[in-house]
């Protein structure tokens, strides 16, 4: 994430307690008892348990979590429909908590949209009153409200369904319009509450790629709520993962995917198919041996084969640009005609991958060459080298030590 | 057994105090009830009744199709022919300005239900008592307020007739699905606009439905106010009763049946075209 953008929204030990003494359910909060201890001692629930999180302008931020964990509590803590019992919500530096009725009327008009699981709409209004129905609120006339959801159903790709009542449409057309409505006011901040967890897979799949796309274009902070942590990982720059009202981790799918804060945290992402998750950034062996080329010869090569155990080393030149593997059979061959480099001898024709590469992406290459995926940067520069062994660890999510005993088992018949 | 506790004693007392001490209210409310029903019912009973006829068969063929327009324009044919058409429009006049009454006050009392507990806990009950206790009840207060005639008629109709308004109000209101509410909240609306952009138009259905109750409980408590010269098919009825005339007994009754099953298709179809 990029830490020089504005910050949007911002959360204060946020904490929200369902119940009558709420006061006394805050106060064992803050001596440390447990939810299950306050739950018998006030009969309250804490809904939320001091979140702290900062949402960056244009951000797509992701709270992810099962039902009951607090996250749609969360974000309706953002506009308030839930009332934070304490705890400050910023957005654009202004406290939200803070304002009072006829201001905070205001704020959702204008900063803040919603878009909703069950989508909301009004069954006897048309699609296009529909979406015009967040500027009728906000007072303004019909010719203008009526161009501004136009654009936006357009925008939604809905043009042509403007008359057709919500029930005429299919789920995902009825979410869009949501979506429309959304946009038609276009607001700073967009929260999206489990808004495709109602649709069916493949309609589900095919709007998490439309959201995707029109991000790049309206570049809108998302804050959004899913119980489904592909979905959470294809959508969200940054996640966070709740558990019974407590943020247990933030970061991004990659962060969370490879250091998991918490057990709980470990045990959802074990489902999960890292193999489009994981990049060769995250994979690759830093700094690995590598030859130098003109400065080592093919003895040089040789003595450091022998000191690494490795039988395949990269060639870069003495500013790391690189230009292919080296392999131990012909080093050997080359040492003893005596040739001054190893030149000759080097295999160029190598799959080379950026950091961002998935595993997914990388393992067709390892099926054609024997050495190891060299990752480089835009001016060739090597960074790492991804072995095959732990591109099929990833792959098969088998460890070390029982790919070891696969081989023998496979030598052995 | 002798009586122990005497409520009725104090029902007494208080509908005596405020016969004495709010005089003024019920004579206003009886000027303005009198001229209202008096005056509708001029206009109805001097309208030709081909005219009358011919209104209310169009406006069954537009909310409830065919059907209902033939029944409609037979019915009331019957009931001109019968010799019952003054009474009717009488009856009708009666009828109109109860539910028109009882829908202003019902309406807003089933939204209060609604939004506020509190009210609802109040009200409820309220509405059992109103339902359960037989209606000649209503008609000694009403008398005591009003004397006899048209508008204590009104009165214990409206009573009678408000129950069912006032719960499919509240109902409707509550059966308004919460994420469309929600969305509405989160777009910025108002308390107000949530009430009149979101949920009355989603009740609206249920609460016609309340209205049609509404009509009906009021035409059967016709004959009842006939007892206290309410005029119309009511006091027809009950002249067919004290003179055990079967004949006469049977036509009036026929043309308060009709009228309530043209009233109940049209309000009906109303419903049905939501």
């Amino acid at each position: 994430m990029d830490k020089t953008r504005k910050v949007k929204v911002k959360v204060e030990d946020l904490t929200i307690v369902f119940g009558k003494q709420k006061k006394q359910a805050l106060k064992l909060l803050d001596e440390g008892f447990s939810k299950k201890e306050i739950l018998e001692k006030t009969a309250c629930t804490i809904g939320i348990n001091k979140a702290n999180f900062e949402i960056h302008e244009g951000e797509f931020f992701v709270i992810m979590g099962l039902s009951g964990s607090g996250k749609s509590t969360l974000l309706r803590c953002l506009n308030r429909l839930n009332e934070p019992t304490s705890g400050k919500v910023f957005v654009n530096d202004e406290d939200i908590t803070g304002k009072n009725n006829k201001e905070l009327l205001e704020v959702r008009r204008t900063e803040m949209s919603m878009v909703f699981q069950k989508f909301g709409l009004l069954p006897h209004h048309t699609v296009l009153s529909n979406a015009a129905f967040g500027l009728e609120i906000r007072g303004e006339d019909k010719e203008s409200r009526e161009a501004k959801a136009q654009k936006a159903l357009d925008i939604v790709g809905l043009n042509g369904f403007e008359q057709q009542l919500p029930a005429q449409l299919s789920g995902g057309m009825q979410q869009r319009v949501g979506l429309a409505r959304a946009l038609a006011n276009d607001p700073e901040v967009l929260l999206m509450d489990e808004a495709f967890s109602a649709l069916d897979p493949l309609i589900k799949a095919e709007m998490q790629d439309q959201l995707l796309e029109l991000q790049d274009t309206l570049q809108k902070t998302i804050v959004f709520i899913t119980h489904d942590l592909d979905e959470a990982i294809k959508l969200g720059d940054r996640i966070v993962i709740m558990k019974d009202g407590v943020i247990e981790q933030i970061g991004t799918a990659e962060d969370i995917l490879t250091n998991p804060a918490s057990d709980y945290v470990k045990a959802f992402v074990e489902k999960v198919d890292r193999k489009a998750i994981i990049t060769a950034g995250s994979l690759m062996f830093e700094k690995p041996t590598v030859v130098r080329f003109k400065k080592d010869g093919p003895e040089g090569a040789l003595r450091k084969m022998r000191a690494s155990g490795i039988d395949i080393l990269p060639v870069v030149d003495l500013h790391d640009h690189f230009f292919g593997f080296v392999h131990i059979n012909e080093v050997i061959q080359s040492a003893k005609r005596k040739e001054p480099t190893v030149e000759a001898i080097i295999h160029a024709n190598v799959p080379t991958v950026s950091k961002e590469v998935t595993v997914e992406e990388m393992l067709p290459l390892i099926s054609e060459v024997r050495s190891p995926i060299a990752v480089v940067n835009e001016h060739n520069r090597l960074l790492g080298i991804v072995t095959q062994t732990s591109l099929i660890i990833e792959a098969t999510k088998y460890n070390e030590e029982e790919i070891i005993e696969l081989k023998e088992q496979a030598n052995n018949q | 057994m002798n009586k122990v506790i005497d409520i009725g004693q104090y029902i007494a007392i208080a509908v005596n105090w405020l016969t004495d001490n709010l005089k003024p209210f019920f004579d206003l409310i009886k000027n303005t009830g009198n001229t209202s029903i008096l005056g509708l019912e001029w206009l109805l009973i001097a309208t030709p009744f081909f005219v009358m006829i011919a209104l209310f068969t169009a406006l069954a063929w537009w909310k409830s199709g065919k059907g209902v327009a033939l029944t409609t324009f037979l019915g009331l044919t019957l009931i001109y022919l019968m010799g019952f058409w003054t009474e009717t429009m009488e009856t009708l006049a009666l009828v109109l300005v109860a539910t028109v009454t009882a829908l202003l006050i019902s309406v807003p009392l089933g939204i209060w239900a609604a939004k506020n507990k509190f009210a609802a806990k109040i009200i409820r009950p309220l509405l059992d008592l109103m339902q359960t206790m037989p209606a000649f009840v209503y008609l000694i207060p009403a008398v005591l307020f009003f004397s006899i005639g048209k508008v204590p008629g009104a009165f214990a109709t409206i009573i009678f007739a408000m129950p069912p308004a006032v719960r499919l109000t509240t109902l409707g209101i509550d059966g308004v699905p919460k994420d469309i509410v929600e969305a509405a909240r989160s777009f910025g609306a108002t308390n107000r606009q949530i009430l009149f952009k979101v949920e009355l138009p989603l009740a609206t259905k249920t609460i016609l439905a309340g209205i049609n109750q509404t009509i009906l409980l009021s035409l059967s408590m016709v004959v009842i106010a006939g007892m206290i010269a309410a005029g119309g098919l009511g006091e027809r009825v009950l002249e067919g009763i004290n003179n055990l005339d079967i004949g006469l007994g049977f036509e009036s009754g026929l043309s308060v049946v009709i009228l309530a099953i043209i009233l109940d298709r049209i309000t009906q179809g109303f419903v049905n075209k939501k």
